[in-house]
């Protein structure tokens, strides 16, 4: 029968020492524990949250980064085409004036030569007439002795010369 | 993979202690009038006043324990050790025999002294108010300052760390603290489930440890106090009062007008609203009872094995041997077994005790767990 039998003490202690235990616990440990899991649970939640939005933006920044890139290239594609453009244009240009200034020099080259024929050539005409001159002393010191008919040729030949 | 060694080492250490010790307790019973399984069973699963570790008789040793009894409006405390088991009285006080046993009773003259076998001493009255630490009281406060230790110093990491990643004796109690919330608590109560945490984690860890506390066979251990039906009575009044307070108008109206049930059975004779009030008693004596029982019932089969060595052991001692290889080892498998009737016997008593009070409180989630 003692087995079954509740005993006074163990009743009596039982009610003391549990009811102290329950509000030492309740009032110190459970809502701290019970509170501190919640906690760590809404941070745990909130991190995982905060890594979802972080991922979309990031997500959404890439599309931005590439969208700028295909532009970028865009631009660049465009810039170097309108150089190139610009260049070719500038190489015609400067093959025209080029070419202008050559034809200029060949016809200033012409001219100069053409001059230059022409002074040499009365150069060449003076040098034969003195030449012809000479010779036609040296002639006529032989061939005339007689006055007047030296005066006659020399009439002569002088008309000549000036009609040439 | 350190401890490895270690770990299969103990149990060896440990059967040798135990073989030592009850050859040792074998031997002096054998002397005196021979071994008696049913009084040394139950010795060891009831209240005693003194806290018996090893031995018997005069060579026992015994951690003696403060008697205390209000008699006649005294105070009269004394140890334990003054009545040597029983067999000497203290200024009149004697433990009680025969119908009496348990008790502290006052002889009709202040005896001190050894009480001889054969001699009539007149008993003048048992004393009512018996506060003694008996060994259960002693068993109970130190699983209470146990428990009160364990959960502020848990508590203590909680504020010293706040929400960090629990270590140590947090991440020991953090899992069946989550556990018991979630599969037991919230379930049970839902929306009411803060404000019944509190106690139903508190009566869950009481029990846990003091089922566990009841399996280590020396010291700190060994008193069988939740299969105590003192302990388990208390605990069950204690559901059983939040139940009733917590009871709000609609719980009272289903058990004197219990819905679903014919008319026939409620209204020339209630017998639906009287099996519903027979239930209210019925709910919370279950749960003394079941917890009482299954933990008694352990600890009783497991000194029956133990009683089984000492029972070959009066035949002959080489039998006694013999047989507690097999004793040992059933009484390891019995040990593993109760472990786990520690765990769920805990469980079953906080996941009941939540059921009723959430059917109390009104609570509509209740069914899924109660199936």
């Amino acid at each position: 029968m003692e087995l079954i039998k509740p005993s006074f003490g163990l009743i009596f202690w039982m009610l003391i020492g549990f009811g102290i235990l329950f509000f030492i616990l309740a009032k110190f440990a459970w809502p701290v524990i019970t509170k501190g899991i919640a906690s760590r649970n809404q941070k745990i939640q909130d991190q995982l949250d905060e890594a979802a939005k972080v991922h979309a933006e990031l997500e959404n920044l890439n599309v931005k980064h590439e969208q700028m890139l295909a532009e970028a290239k865009a631009e660049r594609d465009s810039i170097l085409n309108e150089a190139r453009a610009i260049s070719a244009n500038m190489k015609e240009e400067a093959k025209v004036a080029a070419d202008k200034e050559a034809q200029t020099i060949i016809e200033d080259a012409k001219k100069a030569i053409h001059f230059e024929k022409m002074k040499a050539m009365t150069d060449v005409k003076n040098e034969i007439a003195n030449l012809s001159i000479e010779i036609a002393e040296k002639v006529m010191k032989e061939e005339l002795s007689d006055k007047e008919k030296q005066e006659a040729l020399i009439q002569k030949w002088v008309k000549d010369c000036n009609l040439n | 993979m350190k401890y490895k060694k270690h770990l299969l080492f103990l149990p060896i250490v440990f059967v040798t202690m135990l073989v030592l010790i009850f050859s040792n307790t074998c031997n002096a019973a054998e002397k005196e009038e021979g071994f008696n399984a049913g009084p040394f069973i139950i010795e060891h699963v009831t209240d005693n006043y003194g806290w018996h570790i090893c031995g018997d008789g005069d060579k026992s040793v015994t951690i003696p324990l403060p008697i205390m009894v209000f008699d006649n409006g005294h105070f009269v405390a004394f140890m334990s050790n003054k009545l040597h088991h029983g067999e000497a009285a203290y200024k009149g006080y004697a433990m009680g025999w025969g119908d009496q046993k348990g008790a502290i009773v006052k002889l009709a003259d202040d005896y001190t002294g050894e009480l001889v076998e054969g001699t009539t001493y007149p008993v003048d009255h048992v004393c009512k108010f018996n506060i003694s630490i008996t060994k259960n009281v002693c068993a109970l406060f130190i699983s209470l300052i146990l428990i009160a230790w364990i959960f502020l110093a848990v508590a203590k990491q909680y504020k010293r760390r706040p929400d960090q990643a629990p270590k140590g004796l947090q991440a020991l109690v953090e899992p069946v603290i989550v556990f018991m919330q979630e599969e037991v608590i919230n379930p049970s109560l839902g929306k009411h489930a803060a404000k019944y945490t509190p106690y139903l984690l508190t009566l869950f860890f009481f029990i846990l440890l003091n089922n566990l506390m009841g399996l280590i066979p020396i010291f700190p251990g060994g008193a069988n106090l939740t299969g105590n039906i003192a302990i388990t009575g208390i605990l069950a009044l204690i559901t059983f009062f939040i139940t009733q307070f917590s009871g709000g108008k609609e719980y009272w109206v289903d058990i004197v007008n219990t819905p679903g049930v014919p008319w026939w059975l409620k209204i020339p004779l209630p017998i639906m609203p009287f099996v519903e009030i027979i239930g209210i008693f019925t709910k919370p004596f279950v749960l003394m009872v079941r917890l009482f029982a299954n933990i008694t019932a352990g600890h009783i089969i497991v000194l029956g094995f133990i009683s089984l060595i000492f029972i070959f052991g009066q035949m002959a001692p080489a039998l006694g041997y013999g047989v507690s290889v097999v004793s040992i080892f059933f009484y390891l498998f019995m040990g593993c077994l109760e472990l786990l009737v520690a765990f769920i016997q805990a469980f079953v008593f906080t996941l009941l005790s939540a059921i009723y009070i959430g059917m109390a409180c009104g609570n509509e989630e209740t069914p899924e767990i109660a199936k």
